[in-house]
C-alpha cells in the first residue's frame, strides 16, 4: 500500500521508499525511514497536498510524492 | 597577538530556534551579507569570550548535508573550507530524534561539535524529560541545554565553546554501517593515496559521500585524485555489489542506518509522556487549514496585510514626505543658483539625482511595514500554511504555494511594488517555480503604474471609470498566470523543480524585537542595494533626456523672448521710485527672492513667526521685498509687472524642456521606434513617455505632463492630453494601459531581479520578454480592435475574455511532473 491511498485520520508505519535521487534523499532527510510512524492529518482545501504527523512533527507533501512511500496499515 | 580570534559556526535544522540562539550570543552586533556567489544569506555576529574574540557565522538551516540543495552545499562548504574552531549544532529539544540526524552528519565530518538542546521549555511543556549526560556519553560530544528565547543557558553555552576550542579530543564519532563497513574501509585506503584530499577532508566521511553517490564529492575527486578513474569505477562496483547483496541502494542504507541510530539514541535519552501531546498548534490548524475556513482566513490575512502596508503605509508615506522634500530643498539651497532660462549643469544634475533617490525613499514607510509584516508571518509559522492551502492552485501554472506572498506584494489587485515582491521569492524552495515567480511579479500592478491608469481612464473611459479600473486591476493576474505556465514549460523547463516536502512547524508568537530586527535588517540591505544604483542610473537617464540639447538658433530665439520681457519689466521699474535699483542683470534675483520667501514661509501658520520671516527678508533686500510683497503703490505696480515676467519665464522653460526632450537621445529613440509601435497605436510622444518610465514608472505620468505642457496650475494632465492628441481614441488608451501593465521592471526592480535570480542574464530576459509581450499585447488589442471595428470598451472585454480563456486553457495542460506520474502509473498498470 502506498501513502497516498490512505484517508485522513488513519495511521500507518512506513516500510519503504520507492524513489531515488533528490526526491528520495529529501524524503529520507525529513525523517521518512522504515519504521517511522505516520498519521494522515488532513488534506489541503483543494485536496492536494496532504499534511502528515511524522514521528513528532508535522510535514506536508504532495500526493504524487506520497505515492513513493510504501506503508503497512 | 593580543587577542585570539575564534571562528564559530551555528548549524541546525529549520525551526529549531537557531536565530534566537544567534541573538542570545551576539546581541545586536551582527551584519548580513550573502555567501560568495550565491543568494543564500550569511549572517555574521561577534562576541567576546575571555581573551578571544569570536566570529559567529549562522549557517543556513538544513535538515541534512547532501549536495542536492544549495543551502546544504553552502553549509557543507563552509564547514570544510573555512574550518570553524567550534560548531554549535542547535537542536529542537522537543524533537530530538529528527534533529539528531544532522548532528550525526556533523560528527561524521569530524568537526568539533557542541550539541545545543534549544527550546527546553517546549520539551518540558510537552512532558519530555531529557537525559543530557547520557546523550553526551552516546555522542562523545558536549551537550548544552538552553532556552534561548528567555536567555537561559547562555553562560553554559559560552563556557562549552571556550572549553571545546581549547581542547578538542579529536576522537571521531563513528556510525556503524554494518554490511557497508568493509567497503568503506576499502575506499578509505584508496583515498589516502590522494595527497591533497586526505589532508583537507576527513577520509571516512569522503568515502561515505562517494558511496552515497554525492555529485560534489565526485567532482572534487576528479580534480585532486591522481587516479580518480580507478576510484570512481571501484565505487560504482561497490555500489552495485551492495545493492545486489542487500537488496537496498547504498544511499538508502546509509540514511536508514542513521535514522535507526537517531531513533535508538532518542529512545534511550528521552522519556516521553504516556499520552500523545496535542499542542495548541494542532488545534489551531484544525481551523486555519480547514477546507472552508482556511481560504477565508487566508484572504482575511492578505487583506489586512494589504490594508496596513499599502493603504496605511501609503498614508504614512505622505505624512513622512516633508522629510524627503526638506532634503530636496536643502540640496537645492546649497547648489549654485538657478538661472532665468537654464540652470547651471551642476544644479540641474544634482537636483535630478536627489529627486530620483527621494522618489524611492518615499516608499520607505511602505517597505518597512511590509518587511515587518512579512517577518510576523514568517516567525509565526503561517507561511507554510499559506503554501499548503494554495499550492494546488498555483502549481497548475508552474508556480508554488509560496508564490502567493510575492504576488500580493507586487500588487495582485492595485498598488504594490515589485521590489519587495521579488525580494520575497527567496522563500520559495523550488528553483523553477521561484524563477517563474520572479519573472511574473513585475507584471502585477505596482503603485507607480497607477497614475498613468488614472490619467488614461479619466481622459478616455470617464463614463465607465469603475469598470475600466476593475479591468486593469484584475486582467494582470489573468495575463500573468498563463505566462508563468508558458515560461515554466519553455525557458524554465530545464530548471530544477524541487519536491514539495515542507515542515509545518508549531505556531509561535513573534516577538516585537525579533520582528523589528528583521525589518530593519532588510530595509538596510534594500537601501544599500538599491539607492546607490538608482543614483548611478539617474545620471545616465539625465544625459539621455537632456543631451544633445537645443540648437544655437533656438537658444537665441528663447534668449530674445526673455530679453524682451526683462527689458519691459526694467522699463516699468525706472518709472517708479526704485529706478536704477533693479537692472536687467538682477531680475532673476528678484524672482528667486520671491521663491525663497514663499519657501521659507511654507507650513508656517503662526502669525508672529510669519512676521519674523518677513522682517528677515525685508532686512536682506528692502527693494526686492517691496516688489514681491506689494509694499506701497510702486510695489503693487511692479508686482503686477513681475508676475508677467514670471509667467513668461515659466512658459519659456516649459517649451525649452519639451523641445530639449524631443531633440534628446531618448527623443530620437522614441521617433526611431515609431514604425514598430504604430501597430500598438503609440506615436513618438507616447514612446518618449514610456521610455522615460524605465527609470521609475512614475515618470510616465510626469513626462506626459511635460510633453503636453502642463504646469502646476491650470489644466489637468488628462485634459491637456486630450487636447494635445486629437487623433487619440479609447482604443489607443486601452493599448497604452495594457502596455503599462506589462511594462518591464523599473531599474530598482531589475536590480532586485538580478540579485534574486543571481544572474544578469535573467534580468535582461525579464526586461526583454516583458517589453516584447507588452508590444505584442497592445498591438493585438489596437490593430485587432481597429480591424474588427471595436470600441475601446468592447475591445477591453473581448481581451479580458481571451485572457481568462488562456488561463483556463493553460491550467488544463498537465505539468511535466504530472506527465511523469501519469506515465509511471501507466507503466505499472501495464506490467501488472
Amino acid at each position: 500500500m502506498t501513502l497516498d491511498e490512505l484517508k485522513p485520520g488513519t495511521r500507518c508505519v512506513m516500510s519503504d521508499i520507492t524513489v531515488d535521487g533528490s526526491l528520495g534523499q529529501r524524503l529520507m532527510d525529513l525523517g521518512f525511514y522504515p519504521g517511522a510512524e505516520i498519521e494522515i492529518v488532513r488534506n489541503a482545501p483543494l485536496v492536494d497536498p496532504v499534511e502528515l504527523h511524522l514521528d513528532g512533527y508535522h510535514v506536508s507533501i504532495r500526493h504524487n510524492e506520497a505515492k513513493h512511500i510504501e506503508v503497512d496499515g | 597577538m593580543g587577542t585570539k580570534n575564534l571562528l564559530v559556526a551555528l548549524a541546525g535544522q529549520p525551526n529549531c530556534g537557531k536565530s534566537t540562539v544567534f541573538n542570545m550570543l551576539t546581541g545586536a552586533r551582527q551584519h548580513v551579507a550573502n555567501y560568495p556567489g550565491v543568494t543564500v544569506e550569511k549572517k555574521t555576529g561577534f562576541f567576546d569570550l575571555g581573551e578571544a574574540r569570536v566570529e559567529l557565522v549562522d549557517l543556513p538551516g538544513t535538515y541534512s548535508l547532501t549536495s542536492y540543495s544549495l543551502e546544504e552545499r553552502v553549509a557543507r562548504d563552509f564547514l570544510l573550507g573555512d574550518n570553524p574552531g567550534v560548531v554549535i549544532d542547535v537542536a529542537d529539544a522537543s524533537n530530538l530524534k529528527r534533529n539528531l540526524y544532522l548532528t550525526l552528519q556533523l560528527l561524521e565530518m569530524e568537526v568539533p561539535t557542541i550539541l545545543n538542546l534549544n527550546m527546553m521549555d517546549v520539551a518540558e511543556r510537552r512532558g519530555q524529560v531529557l537525559d543530557v549526560e547520557k546523550l553526551e556519553n552516546l555522542l562523545g560530544a558536549p551537550v548544552v541545554p538552553t532556552t534561548a528565547k528567555k536567555g537561559i543557558g547562555d553562560d553554559a553555552l559560552r563556557e562549552a565553546v571556550s572549553r571545546l576550542a581549547a581542547n578538542w579530543p579529536e576522537k571521531a564519532f563513528r556510525v556503524d554501517y554494518g554490511p557497508l563497513e568493509e567497503t568503506i574501509s576499502e575506499l578509505e585506503g584508496m583515498l589516502a593515496e590522494d595527497p591533497v584530499l586526505s589532508v583537507q577532508y576527513p577520509v571516512r566521511w569522503f568515502a561515505i559521500k562517494l558511496l552515497e553517490g554525492d555529485s560534489e564529492a565526485v567532482e572534487l575527486l576528479r580534480r585532486t585524485h591522481p587516479d580518480f578513474e580507478r576510484v570512481l569505477t571501484h565505487t560504482e562496483t561497490c555500489r552495485e555489489r551492495f545493492k545486489e547483496q542487500n537488496d537496498n541502494a547504498v544511499e538508502r542504507h546509509i540514511a536508514f542506518v542513521r535514522h535507526g541510530l537517531c531513533a535508538r539514541m532518542a529512545r534511550e535519552t528521552v522519556a516521553l509522556p504516556e499520552e500523545r501531546y496535542r499542542s495548541i498548534s494542532d488545534l489551531a490548524d484544525r481551523y486555519v487549514c480547514n477546507r472552508y475556513l482556511g481560504p477565508i482566513i487566508l484572504i482575511a490575512i492578505l487583506f489586512i496585510l494589504y490594508e496596513v502596508s499599502i493603504v496605511f503605509g501609503g498614508w504614512l508615506a505622505i505624512e513622512v514626505w516633508p522629510i524627503w522634500g526638506g532634503l530636496e530643498n536643502f540640496v537645492a539651497d546649497i547648489l549654485p543658483q538657478a538661472g532665468f532660462l537654464t540652470d547651471p549643469l551642476l544644479r540641474s544634475l544634482s537636483v535630478w539625482v536627489v529627486k530620483s533617490i527621494t522618489a524611492i525613499l518615499n516608499y520607505l514607510p511602505i517597505f518597512f511595514l511590509l518587511f515587518a509584516l512579512i517577518a510576523v508571518l514568517e516567525d509565526s509559522g503561517y507561511m507554510p500554511r499559506m503554501a499548503f492551502i494554495l499550492d494546488r492552485l498555483f502549481r497548475r501554472f508552474g508556480l508554488h504555494g509560496q508564490s502567493t506572498l510575492p504576488m500580493i506584494l507586487g500588487g495582485v489587485y492595485v498598488g504594490g511594488c515589485a521590489i519587495p515582491g521579488v525580494m520575497a521569492t527567496k522563500a520559495i524552495p523550488d528553483e523553477r517555480a521561484r524563477l517563474a515567480t520572479i519573472l511574473i511579479v513585475p507584471m502585477m500592478n505596482c503603485l507607480a503604474k497607477v497614475p498613468l491608469y488614472l490619467i488614461l481612464i479619466g481622459a478616455y473611459f470617464a463614463d465607465v471609470g469603475g469598470l475600466a479600473m476593475f479591468f486593469i486591476a484584475t486582467v494582470t493576474l489573468f495575463m500573468a498566470l498563463p505566462v508563468a505556465k508558458l515560461l515554466s514549460m519553455t525557458v524554465l523547463r530545464k530548471r530544477a523543480s524541487a519536491p514539495f516536502i515542507m515542515e509545518m512547524p508549531p505556531y509561535h508568537v513573534p516577538t516585537i524585537s525579533g520582528v523589528l530586527r528583521r525589518a530593519t535588517e532588510r530595509i538596510w540591505l534594500f537601501m544599500k542595494k538599491i539607492v546607490t544604483v538608482v543614483a548611478a542610473v539617474a545620471v545616465v537617464v539625465f544625459v539621455l533626456i537632456n543631451f544633445p540639447g537645443l540648437s544655437e538658433e533656438r537658444r537665441a530665439h528663447f534668449d530674445g523672448v526673455r530679453d524682451k520681457a526683462v527689458t519691459t519689466f526694467v522699463k516699468q521699474v525706472n518709472k517708479t521710485q526704485y529706478t536704477g535699483q533693479i537692472t536687467e542683470a538682477n531680475v532673476t534675483d528678484v524672482i528667486l527672492f520671491g521663491e525663497a520667501l514663499k519657501q521659507a514661509k511654507r507650513g508656517i501658520k503662526d502669525k508672529e513667526k510669519s512676521a519674523a520671516v518677513n522682517a528677515e527678508f525685508e532686512a536682506k533686500n528692502p527693494v526686492y521685498y517691496a516688489v514681491v510683497k506689494r509694499v506701497g503703490k510702486d510695489g503693487k505696480k511692479l508686482n503686477k509687472a513681475l508676475k508677467k515676467v514670471i509667467k513668461v519665464r515659466k512658459k519659456l522653460r516649459r517649451e525649452m524642456r519639451a523641445e530639449r526632450f524631443e531633440k534628446s537621445f531618448l527623443g530620437s529613440m522614441g521617433r526611431a521606434l515609431e514604425p514598430v509601435t504604430q501597430w500598438a497605436g503609440f506615436n513618438w510622444r507616447i514612446n518618449i513617455a514610456l521610455l522615460s518610465a524605465f527609470a521609475a514608472k512614475e515618470n510616465s505620468a510626469a513626462t506626459l505632463g511635460s510633453i503636453y505642457g502642463i504646469d502646476d496650475s491650470g489644466q489637468s494632465v488628462q485634459d491637456s492630453m486630450k487636447a494635445g492628441e486629437s487623433g487619440f481614441t479609447p482604443l489607443h488608451a486601452l493599448a497604452l494601459m495594457l502596455f503599462m501593465a506589462l511594462y518591464p521592471p523599473c531599474v530598482p526592480a531589475s536590480i532586485m531581479v538580478r540579485h534574486q535570480a543571481n544572474s544578469t542574464k535573467w534580468m535582461l530576459f525579464s526586461i526583454g520578454y516583458q517589453t516584447l509581450l507588452g508590444l505584442f499585447v497592445s498591438s493585438l488589442v489596437f490593430t485587432g480592435g481597429t480591424l474588427l471595428g471595436l470600441t475601446g470598451f468592447q475591445a477591453m472585454w473581448a481581451f479580458y475574455a481571451l485572457c481568462v480563456a488562456a488561463t483556463i486553457g493553460m491550467a488544463l495542460i498537465p505539468t511535466p511532473e504530472e506527465k511523469e506520474v501519469k506515465s509511471s502509473v501507466k507503466a505499472t498498470t501495464e506490467t501488472c
